[in-house]
C-alpha cells in the first residue's frame, strides 16, 4: 500500500530524516514510535506532502507521489492526522467534517456524514458548536472523523492521544481498535509505545532520524531494551509529560 | 438629532465602500497573509474602462456599471496570476513589496499610456439627486450603495456560510496547510479569493466612480487606505470585522467633518487617522480579533 525507501528531510542543512525505509501493506496497522525530535511527525508531513524530501522515493499502491502536494496525496487516498490536530477552530463541528469531504461529490459527502456520526455520535450532538470549544476527547474524535470523511484508502495519525486525560487515551485506542477491525489501513505515531504495540501489527521504532529497530509489534513488546535505550520513555502508561491541551 | 441621522446616513453611504473593498483585502489576508496594497488598482483600471464606456462609446452607466464589475474581477485574477503567484510563500514581507510593486506599476502604466492628468466623465444624473424625508435630505446614490452593499454582504455571508467554496476559503484562512490536507488545492483557493475580493471591489468602484466621475493613475490610492485602515481596524484577516471597520470609519469620517469648524475640514483625514492610533492604544486587537490570523 505504502511504500518509503530512502527518504531524507532536511531542516535547512539538519537533516531530520535520513534515508528512512518503512512500509505498511493493506489492511495493516502499522506504528511508529520513537522519542521526542527524533523525526516522526517530519516522516508523516513528508509523507503527505507538507514537507518535501530532499532525497528517496513514497509509493501509494505502486504508483511514484514523491514529493506531491497534500492535497494531491488525499486525492491518491493518504489522509493525515495532523499533530495537534489543527481543527478549524472557529468553524463548527460540521464545517469541519464537510472540509474533510470536500474532494467528494455533494452526495457522497452528506452519506459519510452519516457514516461518521454512527462511529462518533457525540459529535452529533456538537453539530454546530465551533470546534474551539470542544473538549480534547471531542476534538480528537472530531479531528480522526474529519480524517475519514475523505474515504482514505490509508490513514496517518500523528500522537492522536497527546494532552488527553488517562481515560480519553483509552478512548482513542478503543477507537483505534475499532478502525483496526474495520480492516483500515494506519501508520499511527505514538509516544505511548506500549498501547500502540498492543493494537499494532508491525511498528519501527525511530531514533535521531533513523531507523533503529523493527519488527513484530508483539515480539517489540516483549524487548525490555527498547523501552530504556530507544523509546526513551518508561513503559507505564502515563510517563508522558502531559502538555496542556491547548483547545 | 436630526443632523446625527444624517451624518449616520452619508457616512454608512461612505462606508459602504470602505466595507466592501476591507472586506475583500481580509479575505485576501486570510488565504495569503499579505495586505494587498495593489488592491486599489482595481478601482484605477476600472475607473479607465469607466472613462472609457462613458465617454468615449457614450453606451452610458447601464453599459459601465457590469463592465466596471467585470473589469474589476478580471484585473484582480490577472494580478494574482502574473505577480502573487510566483511570491506565494515567499516571506510576508516579499509578498508585501510585491504588492507595491503592482501598485505602482500600474500607476507608471495608466501616467505612461493615459497621462497624469484627470479625465473627467460625466456622473450618472440621477446620482445627485436628493430625497427628502422631513428633515432629511437623502443623497439617492447613497441609498443606491448602502441598499447593493447590505445585498453583497448578504449574498457573501451565504457564500461563504453555505457553499463549499465559503468552508474552503474559511478554512485556508484559519489554517492553510490544514486545508490543503484535507484537499483544498491552493492554485484554487487563492484564485477564488482573488475573485470575490475582485467582485467586491467591483461593487465598490461602481458607487465610487459614480460619486466621482474621475480617473487619473492615482485613483485608487485613497480608496485603498481607507480600506486597508478599516481592514485593521476590524482586526486583520476578520471578514466581519472588515465590514464593521469601514462602516465605523465612514461615519467617523462625516461626524468630524460635520463637527470641525470650517477652516479645520481639512484636516479630517489626518483627525481619522490620529483617533485611530489612539482606538489601537486601548484595542491593539482590533476591532474583532481572530487569534487564526496569525499562522503559526
Ligand atoms: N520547522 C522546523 N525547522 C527546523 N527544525 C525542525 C522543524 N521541525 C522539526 N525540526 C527538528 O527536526 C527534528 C525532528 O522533529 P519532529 O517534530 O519530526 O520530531 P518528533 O519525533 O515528531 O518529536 P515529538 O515527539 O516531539 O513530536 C527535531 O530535532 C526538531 O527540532
Ligand atoms: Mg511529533
Amino acid at each position: 500500500m505504502l511504500e518509503i525507501s530512502g527518504l531524507t528531510t532536511r531542516y535547512g542543512a539538519i537533516s531530520a530524516l535520513r534515508r528512512v525505509s518503512l512500509t505498511v501493506g493493506a489492511n495493516e496497522v502499522v506504528g511508529l514510535i520513537g522519542p521526542n525530535g527524533a523525526g516522526k511527525t517530519t516522516l508523516l508531513n513528508t509523507v503527505a506532502g507538507l514537507l518535501r524530501p530532499a532525497e528517496g522515493e513514497v509509493r501509494l499502491e505502486e504508483r511514484a507521489v514523491t514529493g506531491d502536494s497534500p492535497d494531491r496525496m488525499l486525492r491518491a487516498g493518504l489522509a493525515l492526522v495532523p499533530e495537534r490536530r489543527r481543527l478549524f477552530a472557529q468553524m463548527t463541528v460540521v464545517e469541519n467534517l464537510r472540509i474533510g469531504g470536500v474532494t467528494a461529490s455533494a452526495e457522497e459527502r452528506s452519506e459519510r456524514l452519516d457514516e461518521v456520526v454512527e462511529l462518533f455520535p457525540v459529535l452529533k450532538e456538537k453539530w454546530g458548536t465551533a470546534a474551539g470549544y470542544l473538549s480534547g476527547g471531542e476534538a480528537q474524535q472530531l479531528a480522526i472523523a474529519r480524517a475519514l470523511m475523505s474515504s482514505p484508502r490509508i490513514v496517518l495519525m500523528d500522537e492522536p492521544s497527546l494532552g488527553l486525560a488517562p481515560v480519553l487515551v483509552d478512548f482513542v485506542f478503543d477507537l483505534i481498535g475499532r478502525l483496526r477491525a474495520e480492516g483500515r489501513t494506519m501508520l499511527i505515531v505514538e509516544q505511548n509505545a506500549t498501547r500502540l504495540l498492543e493494537v499494532a501489527d508491525r511498528a519501527y521504532v525511530l531514533r535521531t532520524g533513523e531507523i533503529a529497530v523493527d519488527g513484530m509489534a508483539s515480539d517489540l513488546l516483549q524487548r525490555e531494551d527498547l523501552f530504556d535505550t530507544f523509546v526513551g520513555s518508561a513503559r507505564d502508561e502515563d510517563s508522558k509529560p502531559s502538555e496542556p491541551d491547548t483547545r | 438629532m436630526i443632523d446625527l441621522l444624517q451624518s449616520l446616513i452619508d457616512g454608512l453611504g461612505r462606508g459602504s465602500i470602505y466595507a466592501l473593498l476591507a472586506l475583500g483585502i481580509a479575505v485576501i489576508f486570510g488565504v495569503m497573509h499579505m495586505v494587498n496594497f495593489a488592491h486599489g488598482e482595481l478601482i484605477t483600471v476600472t475607473a479607465y474602462i469607466a472613462f472609457g464606456v462613458v465617454v468615449t462609446t457614450g453606451w452610458g452607466w447601464w453599459a459601465a456599471a457590469p463592465l466596471i464589475f467585470l473589469g474589476a474581477v478580471g484585473t484582480s485574477v490577472v494580478i494574482e496570476f502574473v505577480a502573487f503567484r510566483w511570491v506565494r510563500g515567499a516571506s510576508d514581507f516579499t509578498m508585501l513589496l510585491t504588492s507595491f510593486a503592482v501598485h505602482f506599476l500600474v500607476q507608471a502604466i495608466f501616467v505612461m499610456t493615459m497621462g497624469a492628468s484627470v479625465r473627467s466623465f460625466p456622473r450618472p444624473e440621477w446620482a445627485d439627486r436628493i430625497w427628502s424625508v422631513g428633515e432629511l435630505n437623502i443623497q439617492i446614490v447613497d441609498v443606491a450603495v448602502i441598499g447593493t452593499t447590505a445585498l453583497t454582504l448578504a449574498a457573501t455571508v451565504f457564500l461563504l456560510q453555505r457553499t463549499m467554496f465559503g468552508i474552503s476559503l474559511r478554512a485556508a484562512a484559519e489554517d492553510f496547510d490544514a486545508a490543503r490536507l484535507m484537499g483544498v488545492k491552493s492554485n484554487k483557493v487563492i484564485r477564488q479569493a482573488f475573485i470575490l475580493a475582485g467582485a467586491l471591489a467591483g461593487i465598490a468602484a461602481i458607487f465610487y466612480l459614480m460619486r466621482t466621475g474621475q480617473a487619473r493613475p492615482t485613483t485608487g490610492l485613497s480608496p485603498l487606505l481607507k480600506g486597508i485602515l478599516a481592514a485593521i481596524i476590524g482586526g486583520l484577516g476578520n471578514m466581519q470585522g472588515a465590514v464593521y471597520g469601514g462602516l465605523l470609519l465612514g461615519v467617523s469620517e462625516v461626524l468630524l467633518r460635520s463637527w470641525l469648524p470650517e477652516d479645520l475640514v481639512g484636516i479630517t483625514d489626518g483627525a481619522v487617522f490620529a483617533l485611530i492610533a489612539l482606538f489601537f492604544i486601548f484595542r491593539p486587537q482590533g476591532l474583532l480579533y481572530v487569534r487564526s490570523a496569525e499562522r503559526v
